[in-house]
């Protein structure tokens, strides 16, 4: 193994800035000259919007604009466009709706862009946008995803019928109703994956600038993907051609899909910028952050399992209500239908799976993508179903789980929701997660609970998700706008620094370390040596960004691919310096060697003499050492886990503890071994959140009742414990690297191994979060029931 | 506008800064040191953590002027010019990081715990961080590098 | 944040002064609580008064039968201070246990109880342990001092100088946090001092109150057994998205009768 390379629990070379408050995120830029956004948002969920008088905060000290609906109209902008075409199930295109960059004619929700306000300094800025006068006509709101499609409900888009922006469906329904009518059990839930707020700790901003001479834009933003906001922004909100838009996104404090969508206010900073020749900065705070960054989930489900006389799952039929919120953003529509519907074989051999979706319109944030999208919310619904037709057959959930997983000769399978899962070995992952969990002594645990006072309880969740999505021409034949391949590009200097140009962009996966280890193990450079260079469309070739735990398996093989063209044109610079024939070089550890022999040139050499071309015959080669690879997967990476959770419950309060969470992975192969570690823990805790804490909550009028920190309940250290992570491993079959992807897996597969383990505590099902309220009243309940037998 | 005379990071300052402006506005805007971050507006992410007379605080809930004549440290003091502090480089050892935006305020917060407690539990660390929000690691690593930087501190 | 002015007198006359002096004055203590307000800009004042450079006002007195906590003492500090620990460890483990250690580094005794929140902790300590809050003014008896929401019978140019606690012979408290903001949904203090028994709510209503069924229940046998049948009732009290009344009724029994069984 090269030193550094993969396997080795590298250090992150990114860390010494971060740990010295060097780091430079957006709101750590300050341009010369440069000015303050504040954004004037809408306080009703739903309004016209009969007037803006902006008078009084033009007239105010240090105003330099204000910007409405108005002008982005008259600039001809475009909408924030949803980038994703979802079919009706009869073949029609859905609705969208239209998604102005400043609102027009009517706000849609609380938090909704009415105005922008430019001032000297942030401070007046936010003075200033008291005084701008809205003549808002309020309007009955709709904020309830199950019942958004009712005729009763108020219309959110009047272009938007019944608020339903598609019905869309996977597979044919009436031979699922003959499976489960012939079934010999079904077991049937009504689910709700409680809508939850994203919550990177840096929250949005933006700085805009505009070079009169040149007609072009600068845009610092927090962005986990460059090039796409780019595009969007330049194809189709118009703002200008892309070479005269430069997208910068320096280090961005997290994400989780939050920072994946295009956003009005980096949009009006450049608007504004021109508007006034200078620099123009917003910085959300927390509160707008609540309010303005896409929510996750929010889906209510109801599903039916149907399993033969001996277990075997026969057909799983589920009916989903999505909430899009107030507008389509950019990747919302592929969330519940082409990120959700297909998972929903999991890691069994289930024959026949049918799913209808219903997204809607409400009144509420827009809803897109987060950690997980669509994953987690097909492997809670297949998790906590399979969980209770154990309880209802009084199998053993994992023996249930084992009988009916898809065996490991089996692989490739065919799912029959669309997808090929290529390699993976789930007996082998339950087996281990089992091992460690020590589950065979679960019951000396429960009675040692017991005898405290306390009620124990186990849930399992074996997942399987699909990273990477791929390849181009099959997401484009779902309705993709885009490609989504991922470039590479290695540049060597004449002294031997490997710079490595990438299209995905790092907030927080430790991009420039795992890269660098991929450099040291294709061509055995120093880790040290190696420069990563991410997160600006004027320096790195056109890229797709970070998001889905695509960048290894995606970006990292188009950087390996790229790897091998270095190799491939310093075997032909290596066979002309040592005098043999380019088909006996060999590449290994950094020296181009002849085969058999001890004569070597190494790597730096190889690239001095590229650049020093002296003694290089002409066509040989070109000069230089740069070479850069597209690489478009030929499949989606499919990993995969069981993740085991032991909780204890306070039967006085109610209050959930987790013990102990087990969770084995099988990622393929892994590059760095604690940063993918890190990425597990981090998961873990955001599905913990989710089962336990988390609830994005708005009232019947569409107001949000949990916009900050008082009220959102973010999982603390005390609240989680430390984690127990292992892996099993089957390399992915259609990428030379190995490797599946794993930064969602955590939140993918906890969540229901949190929620089964409550249900095993306290004797019955509740709906995420388990609040410590919610778990006293089933307690509550179950005493009454048992009262009344 | 009022003078706020403070010393930071061992330097004395002196600023001309309107009464309504934060501790955390003062050293980010005011003296360039961004290594203090703002992560919420209700007091609760602790991105903000940095150290006023010794005592770790909330800088995004202090007024500058209440801090006038206090030492005050920041993430990029904390090492007094010594390469790393052992918390420092605790972090970077077991992984306490990733996006790195919650990470000063944490390790500014986890140094003022071993100044009160040299030798804290793994209750008692995850009990300390309660002022501190990280959304990236689940926290095991953090308690892992801060118990580990306890011990190597205890020598 | 509106714009204010910011004073910072040396002494409690001259607080007092400035804040005569002042349009719409506010008293600035630690800050915990009236900063985010501000930041909300949920008021306005005209002129801020910061009494952290009044010495007098800080510091921790064992006065015999009473433990003396100065208004700008931090809560950091009564929760390490020997003279509480030893004297009346249930304050202690209140004042260790306000919102988190950045918070107990700045946040005050008497800047807690002025401003009256209904979910905070001092309130409890206050009323449980019966203690009295002294004034520029005068001294207020615990079961004045409350008036209400976020009220109190301060009057508007009154300075909390310090608050005695008079040293229980047993006290106990316990709180069920807000899972998000870690205010108390339900604090409880119960206390015996000088033989009389009291039991303290927090959290659960608008305003802190002493639970009479409690308080009778336990001055005859002051142990946790003894609260097994208090029922407690829902009506007057809070209602929000963390916890209904019905749930902070149970809590209050549930948190008395750990507090009385950590009482010491």
């Amino acid at each position: 193994m090269a030193e550094n390379g993969i396997g080795a629990p590298v250090r992150r070379k990114e860390d010494k800035r971060f740990i010295t408050g060097a780091g430079t995120y957006t709101d750590d830029i300050n341009r010369h000259g440069q000015a303050y956004a504040y954004f004037v948002r809408s306080p009703y969920p739903h309004a016209n919007l009969n007037g803006i008088d902006r008078s009084k905060a033009e007239a105010a000290p240090g105003v330099l604009a204000v910007l409405t609906g108005d002008d982005v109209a008259e600039a001809g902008w475009g909408g924030l466009i949803c980038g994703w075409m979802v079919k009706n199930k009869d073949g029609s295109d859905m609705r969208a709706g239209n998604h102005p960059v400043l609102a027009q004619g009517k706000v849609r929700y609380v938090g909704d862009h009415v105005a922008c306000v430019v001032a000297e300094t942030y401070a007046q800025a936010k003075d200033a946008a008291e005084l701008v006068e809205v003549d808002y006509g309020p309007l009955v709101a709709c904020s309830s995803t199950a019942d958004a499609d009712q005729p009763s409900q108020p219309q959110v888009h009047d272009d938007v019928p019944n608020n339903t922006v598609y019905n869309w469906e996977l597979g044919e329904e009436a031979a699922i109703d003959q499976a489960i009518a012939a079934a010999a059990h079904v077991t049937k839930v009504d689910l709700i994956n409680n809508r939850v707020v994203p919550n990177a700790m840096e929250p949005r901003a933006a700085v805009g600038e505009y070079d009169a001479a040149q007609e072009s834009f600068t845009l610092y933003t927090t962005s986990q993907n460059p090039h796409v906001a780019r595009l969007v922004m330049s194809a189709f909100i118009q703002i200008a051609p892309e070479h005269k838009l430069r997208v910068i996104a320096p280090d961005v404090g997290g994400g989780f899909g939050s920072k994946i969508y295009i956003y009005s206010e980096e949009c009006i900073c450049l608007m504004a910028a021109q508007k006034i020749g200078r620099p123009v900065k917003w910085t959300g705070d927390r509160s707008e952050a609540f309010l303005s960054d896409a929510h996750g989930r929010d889906h209510v489900t109801h599903a039916a399992l149907a399993l033969d006389a001996d277990g075997n799952f026969t057909a799983l039929k589920v009916h989903t209500k999505a909430n899009m919120g107030a507008y389509l953003s950019l990747f919302a529509s592929c969330v519940p239908t082409y990120l959700y519907a297909t998972l929903l074989a999991g890691q069994y051999r289930t024959p026949q799976i049918y799913c209808a979706v219903d997204a809607v319109f409400t009144n509420t944030v827009p809803v897109d993508a987060y950690r997980g999208a669509g994953r987690p919310e097909a492997t809670y619904l297949l998790e906590t179903i399979i969980d209770v037709a154990a309880k209802e057959l009084g199998r053993d959930p994992a023996d249930l789980r084992r009988q009916n997983f898809i065996k490991p000769e089996q692989f490739p399978y065919d799912t029959p929701v669309a997808l090929t899962y290529d390699t993976g070995n789930f007996h082998a992952g339950l087996d281990k997660a089992l091992e460690v969990a020590d589950y065979s002594n679960f019951a000396v645990r429960r009675a040692e609970s017991e005898a405290r006072g306390k009620l124990r309880g186990v849930g399992f969740s074996c997942y399987i998700e699909a990273c990477g999505i791929a390849p181009s021409a099959v997401v484009g034949s779902l309705g993709a706008g885009v490609g989504l391949w991922e470039s590479a590009k290695i540049r060597f200097t004449h002294t031997g620094v490997c710079q490595v140009l990438t299209g995905t962009h790092s907030h927080g996966q430790g991009h420039e370390t795992v890269f660098a280890q991929l450099m040291a193990e294709k061509l055995g450079v120093p880790i040290d040596n190696v420069e990563v260079i991410h997160g600006d469309t004027d320096k790195t070739p056109v890229g797709m960004g970070t998001y889905g735990s695509r960048s290894l398996a995606v970006g990292g093989q188009a950087l390996a691919n790229a790897a091998d063209k270095i190799i491939e044109k310093g075997k032909k610079i290596a066979a002309h310096l040592l005098e043999a024939a380019e088909a006996d070089i060999e590449f290994k550890d950094g020296s181009f060697t002849v085969a058999g022999t001890d004569k070597s040139k190494a790597l730096g050499e190889v690239v001095f003499e590229a650049y020093v071309p002296h003694n290089i015959p002409q066509g040989l080669v070109e000069p230089g050492m740069e070479e850069g690879a597209f690489y478009d997967p030929a499949n989606f990476t499919y990993p995969s886990g069981t993740y085991i959770c032991e909780v204890e419950v306070d039967p006085d309060t109610g209050v959930v503890s987790i013990d102990r969470l087990v969770a084995c992975d099988d990622f393929g192969v892994i590059v760095n071994p604690m940063i993918v570690e890190g990425q597990v823990h981090g998961g873990l805790a955001q599905g913990i959140g989710q089962a336990l804490t988390e609830n994005c909550v708005y009232d019947s009028a569409g107001q949000l009742l949990s916009a900050s920190y008082m009220d959102y309940c973010m999982p603390k250290a005390d609240d989680l414990p430390s984690f127990e992570v292992s892996n099993t491993m089957t390399a992915c079959s259609h990428n030379a690297l190995g490797v599946k992807g794993c930064g969602e897996a955590g939140a993918i597969g906890s969540p229901p191994a949190v929620m089964n383990a409550v249900a095993d505590a306290i004797g019955t099902r509740i709906q995420m979060p388990a609040t410590a309220e919610k778990v006293w009243r089933a307690l509550q309940a179950n005493k009454t029931s048992q009262a009344a037998e | 506008m009022a003078s706020v005379s403070m010393t930071v990071n061992g330097k004395a300052v002196t600023e001309d800064v309107e009464p309504r402006t934060l501790l955390v506005e003062f050293l980010r805007q005011h003296l360039g040191l961004t290594g203090t971050h703002v992560g919420c507006d209700t007091s609760q992410c602790g991105a903000c953590v940095v150290h006023v007379d010794g005592k770790s605080v909330k800088a995004c809930t202090a007024l500058a002027i209440q801090c006038d004549g206090a030492e005050v440290t920041t993430i990029e003091g904390l090492a007094n010019g010594s390469g790393l502090h052992p918390m420092q480089a605790a972090f970077r050892e077991h992984h306490a990081l990733q996006c790195g935006f919650c990470t000063p305020g944490m390790i500014m917060s986890a140094v003022d715990l071993l100044e009160n407690n040299a030798d804290p539990s793994e209750k008692e660390i995850r009990e300390w961080l309660e002022g501190n929000i990280c959304r990236c690691t689940g926290y095991h690593n953090i308690v892992k590098a801060i118990k580990a930087c306890a011990q190597d501190m205890r020598g | 944040m509106y714009e204010f002015n910011v004073r910072r007198p040396g002494s409690v006359e001259l607080a007092v002064s400035a804040l005569q002096a002042a349009e719409d004055g506010k008293l600035l203590a630690g800050g915990q609580t009236l900063l985010p307000t501000l930041k909300q800009r949920l008021a306005s004042p005209s002129d801020l008064v910061d009494l952290g450079a009044v010495d007098e006002l800080k510091g921790i007195s064992d006065e015999g039968g009473a433990v003396k906590i100065g208004a700008m003492t931090i809560h950091a500090e009564v929760a390490a201070s020997d003279v509480v620990r030893s004297q009346i460890p249930a304050l202690a483990h209140l004042a260790g246990h306000i919102g988190d250690p950045q918070v107990r580094n700045r946040g005050t005794i008497g800047g807690s109880i002025a401003n009256a929140d209904p979910a905070a902790d001092y309130p409890a300590a206050i009323v449980g342990l019966n203690a009295t809050v002294h004034t520029n003014q005068r001294t207020i008896s615990a079961d004045d001092f409350f008036t209400g929401m976020f009220e109190t019978a301060l009057n508007e140019d009154e300075v909390i100088t310090a608050v005695s606690f008079p040293k229980p012979e047993k006290a106990g408290y316990e709180k069920f946090p807000n899972p998000a903001s870690r205010y108390a949904i339900v604090g409880v203090m119960v206390a015996q001092t000088g033989g009389q028994t009291r039991v303290a709510v927090t959290g659960a209503a608008p305003s802190v109150f002493r639970s009479a069924d409690a308080e009778s229940a336990l001055s005859s046998n002051f142990s946790a057994d003894a609260l097994a049948s208090l029922s407690v009732s829902a009506a007057d009290l809070n209602s929000d998205i963390h916890a209904s009344a019905d749930y902070r009724a149970h809590l209050v029994s549930v948190m008395a009768r750990r507090a009385v069984a950590a009482a010491s």
